[in-house]
């Protein structure tokens, strides 16, 4: 793609034209515009997460109960879960860069389908009330895995209200794969073959497809647990001959690739970042789309690894073992062809690249640390205890929120037209860094120990352990206040920014920062592949 | 003809064949997400049936087999009508497929009242859990087991025929205002494709819930 | 350097292993990180952005160094997959000899039974040097019985029986923690396994001694009216319960079924999921009539009666 032309256009950019009252926004079929939309709602619940977070933290810096009763406890961190997951993860990236930059990047003029589009915000939106209203209303206290016969016959929360928002933000996740899925397929512009696709068009194509294949499983699991404590519909009761087991087998078919719903758009924006900030190709390109396809695929086989100690067969175990295994190996390609795109690079430490190259790291320790969970000996000690919280929050938050953050800075300009304070921000992505390591190392040594997951109150003797990551999750805290300090500031005071503040390759930087509503005043006609930075 | 499509082009795509293109392609996916959605149902089915085959066979003997017949050959003169619309609006036609498509609506509806009757005779019959169950006998877990089951995949189903009488109705009446031409009927197709969904997965309940434990 | 805390003693046969095994990943786990990130750090600093370094022949590819890296680590699974796999079957499988002791979890307490009759709450008796199997099922909701000390950890579920086993190495007083979330108290669901010499164990069981497991079975076998069909005199066709442990029997069906403890509990539970060919299903069900625990005192009589069948294995898992 020539990424010296610059689509001139004389339509005004997409933040003023079609208006600036509230019902413009509201009705908007803009991608854009939906993006922003949804890094509104996406923002509040991170925060409203975040909140649950700290008062889980700070319950646990002491050893007794003494914050708060202990169904409060199970309340915060249930919601905390529930947040975090669907209301932030998975949504993030494919809702906010993802829709704002699939067309740009394929030389499209919008999402195949944009009245789709605005309605899965509003459906996203809708979730969202209703998991507010069940938060003021008691909130729920299941653990965001619902397992029954818990959940469904004796829990005295509001199962249901917290089912229905999921069942419903599972739809917004469903359409908004369709969508990108159709708008790779059919609308990449002339010469835009699969195989000049930015990776991170691959990430949202690989994600999508497990959006749309998982999400369906979870929203049946839920509305039969729905049924069963409103109906008396008793698929799961052990009593009627029902298995509760099953329940598992289902949510952790859906759960299982979920995750990687949640981490594969963090590729593919960390590729992006990584290019960029060696000004390089990234090594190893053809690898990188097929691990990403390989880990879709194979995601969808491993579930069982979450029920190695759950009275699953022993032979099943073995299966779910060894696939485990398998799944890292792409993990793993990847890691690899990440750090030789450093070599021989022209590598700037922006704060893009430092969110980069920090997702590379803390996505590998969390992978490692996964290789000690996929063997069914070590996994008996270790599941249900805090070596999987730790697991889980370095892939998600030390890879997937970096990476996120990441791609926030690396578009802002684009987005937002205006640019941030780079000291600012680099001191955010460093101190995040080390708050974020000192929050959850701490967490591998407890749950080795036998710390398990989900006490409000433990013994003494892990208090240390806990000191230190309550301590850690205040930095980590500070880390995320400050962008949202200062991009604020930049929407207002920030200087303009130009078409590619960056020099980076990619069709969104032929055009104007931030660009017009229809995106190319032309539809490119692409000649080369992604990356193709000169020196 | 081609005006027709270029009439309804909209802004993201450069022409008719691309929108037709992704207009199926969204559908197809969209169709898959559903076979997933019935999955978990048909698989706690299959699980629950393999544990208790007996209580099952017992159970599916209660079903009104009449009723789950007569609906399963309205919804497949159903499906046929919203073909033969289809294929109507194709070769340049519109009044015949208008009626047909509000045809294929009518025939949905009529297998909701007949599903109706059925849930109406199963309630008098003391067979709806958490409702009103009276099934007793050394089997009767396994039977309200199947009943559980009976009714969630009944519901959905006709949840999704309602949806689709009120998109056959629409779509009648869009027919009739002349919206569709030869060279222009992907949202027809789409609907089409919509109701031949629903009515293959009847085609899977029927012999799971009425059929079972009766030859012979 | 291993892993070797203070915190949390090795007092099971199977903790040196596992944390062999732990040890030996964190070794190379923690040499390909320490290896990942001193190339990041190197390649960082020798090719920032005006550095003097010479970056002619770039290659964006190659397909040797990336089959290297996906055949390696791919080797390198293999091995820790088989490895955790012989400690795997170790784990799965208690040894014939092992004594089995019952276990009910209810919200929120641990209620242990010896087959002596010997009750405990919240604690484990259990002798040194001697493997213990333990039988367990849940009252209510999904828990799990963990001692951090021995390395292992059994999800114990309503309406059927987990088991686990192992055999302590260390005398003391060891964690046990609930380890899957069952409500409010989830956190307090704790208690202590207690490790005893065996003379010391043997004494302990002797002074706590009352009707015996299966003495206490034989009279609920009565009050429940399991004899008014299954004992001797009956006039009703029931099977035979004598020497059944451990045998295969025919089921209606045209399958067959090993009388386990599972297929016990279930027939006592839901009679009517798996009748025995030739009789006529009209047993009831005693769903919510018995308690967990009386269920398994039944079982204690029904195995213990003349010719005791073979030992025991893992529950049956033929539903998945």
């Amino acid at each position: 793609m020539s990424g010296t032309d610059l689509n001139v256009s004389i339509e005004p950019s997409y933040l003023v034209s079609g208006g600036n009252t509230l019902w413009s926004w509201l009705s908007t079929h803009d991608h854009k515009r939906i993006a922003i939309l949804y890094a509104l709602g996406i923002t509040f619940f991170f925060f409203l997460g975040g909140a649950a977070a700290v008062m889980i933290r700070l319950e646990l810096a002491t050893p007794a109960g003494d914050l708060m009763t202990a169904e409060t406890y199970n309340k915060t961190f249930t919601f905390h879960g529930i947040v975090m997951v669907w209301f932030f993860l998975v949504p993030s990236i494919p809702t906010t860069l993802g829709n704002f930059l699939v067309p740009m990047m394929i030389g499209a003029r919008d999402m195949a389908f944009p009245r789709l589009n605005l309605f899965s915000w509003y459906l996203y939106m809708a979730a969202g009330v209703f998991t507010i209203a069940m938060l003021l209303l008691g909130g729920v206290d299941t653990g965001w895995t619902f397992y029954t016969p818990f959940s469904t016959m004796f829990s005295n929360t509001h199962v249901i209200l917290a089912a229905v928002g999921v069942f419903v933000v599972g739809f917004s996740s469903i359409l908004t794969g369709i969508n990108i899925l159709v708008t790779v397929h059919s609308l990449r512009a002339p010469g835009m073959h699969w195989f000049r696709l930015p990776l991170f068009v691959w990430a949202m194509y690989a994600t999508s497809v497990v959006m749309v294949l998982a999400t369906p499983v979870l929203a049946m699991t839920l509305a039969l647990i729905a049924l069963e404590r409103l109906a008396g519909i008793g698929i799961f009761d052990p009593a009627l001959g029902g298995d509760p087991l099953l329940f598992q087998h289902f949510f952790w078919f859906y759960s299982h690739p979920a995750v990687y719903i949640m981490v594969l758009p963090a590729m593919g924006v960390a590729s992006e970042l990584i290019s960029m900030g060696a000004r390089q190709k990234i090594f190893g390109y053809r690898f990188m789309t097929w691990s990403m396809l390989a880990i879709a695929v194979i995601g969808f086989m491993v579930w069982g690894h979450h029920m190695f100690v759950a009275g699953q067969s022993m032979y099943a175990s073995m299966v779910f073992s060894i696939l485990s295994f398998v799944v890292a190996v792409p993990s793993a390609i990847k890691v690899f062809n990440w750090v030789s795109t450093l070599y021989k690079g022209q590598i700037d430490f922006h704060a893009p690249m430092l969110y980069g190259l920090g997702f590379v790291g803390l996505f590998m320790l969390g992978g490692l640390t996964g290789l000690f969970l996929a063997a069914t000996a070590l996994d008996v000690n270790l599941t249900d205890t805090y070596f999987v919280v730790s697991h889980f929050h370095y892939i998600m938050v030390g890879g997937s929120v970096m990476a996120y953050l990441g791609g926030i800075h690396y578009w802002w300009p684009k987005i937002t037209g205006r640019l941030y304070s780079e000291r600012l921000a680099r001191f955010a992505a460093i101190l995040m860094f080390f708050g974020f390591n000192l929050t959850f190392f701490p967490q591998y040594l407890l749950g080795y120990l036998g710390m398990p997951r989900r006490y409000h109150e433990y013994l003494p003797k892990y208090q240390a352990l806990n000191v230190l990551s309550s301590a850690g999750a205040s930095i980590l805290a500070v880390s995320y206040l400050l962008p949202l300090a200062y991009l604020g500031w930049s929407l207002f005071y920030g200087r303009k920014a130009g078409p590619n503040p960056f020099r980076a390759t990619g069709l969104e930087w032929t055009t104007p920062s931030p660009p017009p509503t229809h995106n190319f005043a032309v539809t490119p006609v692409v000649t080369e592949g992604p990356y193709e930075y000169r020196s | 003809m081609s005006d027709v499509a270029q009439a309804h082009l909209q802004e993201q795509f450069e022409e008719p064949t691309q929108q037709r293109e992704a207009s199926t392609l969204g559908m197809w996916q969209f169709l898959a997400t559903e076979v997933l959605f019935f999955g978990v149902l048909f698989a706690a089915y299959a699980v629950c049936r393999f544990r208790f085959p007996d209580g099952f066979a017992e159970a599916a003997r209660h079903t009104h087999v009449v009723y789950g017949t007569i609906e399963t050959a309205v919804l497949l003169v159903s499906s046929a009508g919203a073909a033969l619309a289809l294929r109507n609006v194709e070769l340049g036609g519109r009044r015949v497929a208008a009626l047909l498509l509000w045809g294929t609506a009518l025939l949905g509806a009529v297998f909701l009242a007949l599903h109706g009757v059925e849930y109406t005779k199963e309630f008098h019959e003391g067979l709806i859990p958490g409702l009103r169950f009276t099934h007793a006998g050394p089997q009767a877990h396994a039977v309200e087991l199947f009943y559980c089951l009976y009714f969630v995949i009944t519901g959905f189903h006709s949840l999704h025929v309602m949806i689709g009488v009120v998109l056959m109705s629409v779509m009648g009446w869009r027919t009739w205002r002349g919206r569709y031409a030869p060279g222009y009927v992907t949202p027809l197709e789409n609907s089409a494709l919509y109701w031949h969904f629903v009515d293959i997965v009847w085609i899977f309940v029927y012999p799971m819930i009425y059929l079972v434990g009766r030859a012979g | 350097m291993t892993l070797h805390l203070p915190l949390t003693p090795e007092a099971s046969n199977f903790a040196p292993h596992i944390d062999a095994l732990f040890n030996a990943m964190l070794w190379l786990c923690g040499l390909v990180a320490l290896a990942v990130f001193a190339v990041m750090i190197v390649f960082c600093v020798k090719y920032r952005r005006g550095s003097p370094a010479d970056r002619s022949e770039r290659r964006h590819s190659s397909l040797a160094v990336e089959l290297t890296w996906t055949i390696v680590p791919f080797l390198m699974f293999c091995a820790l997959f088989g490895w955790s796999l012989k400690l795997w079957s170790e784990l799965r499988r208690p040894p014939g000899d092992a004594a089995t002791v019952y276990v009910v979890a209810k919200q929120w307490m641990w209620k242990v039974q010896h087959a002596g009759g010997q009750r405990e709450i919240d604690r484990l008796h259990v002798p040194l040097g001697q493997p213990t199997r333990l039988l367990m099922t849940s009252q209510d909701v999904i828990h799990s019985f963990y001692v951090p000390a021995f390395r292992v950890k059994q999800d114990v579920l309503p309406g059927r029986y987990t088991q686990m086993w192992f055999t302590p190495t260390r005398l003391g007083r060891f964690d046990l923690l609930c380890a899957e979330f069952c409500g409010t108290d989830h956190a307090a669901m704790r208690g202590e396994v207690v490790v005893m010499r065996p003379e010391r164990y043997a004494q302990w069981l002797q002074s706590h001694a009352s009707t015996g497991l299966a003495q206490r079975g034989e009279a609920l076998f009565r009050r429940f009216g399991c004899s008014g069909c299954h004992g001797a005199g009956a006039t009703v066709h029931a099977p035979d319960l004598s020497g059944i442990y451990g045998t295969r029997v025919a089921l209606s069906d045209g399958s067959t079924a090993k009388v386990d403890d599972r297929y016990l509990h279930d027939s006592i539970m839901l009679p009517d999921s798996q009748v025995v060919a030739g009789y006529a299903p009209i047993m009831p069900s005693y769903e919510g009539r018995i308690g967990e625990e009386d269920v398994l005192a039944l079982l204690a009589y029904i195995k213990s009666s003349d010719q005791p069948g073979p030992h025991p294995t893992e529950p049956s898992h033929e539903r998945h």
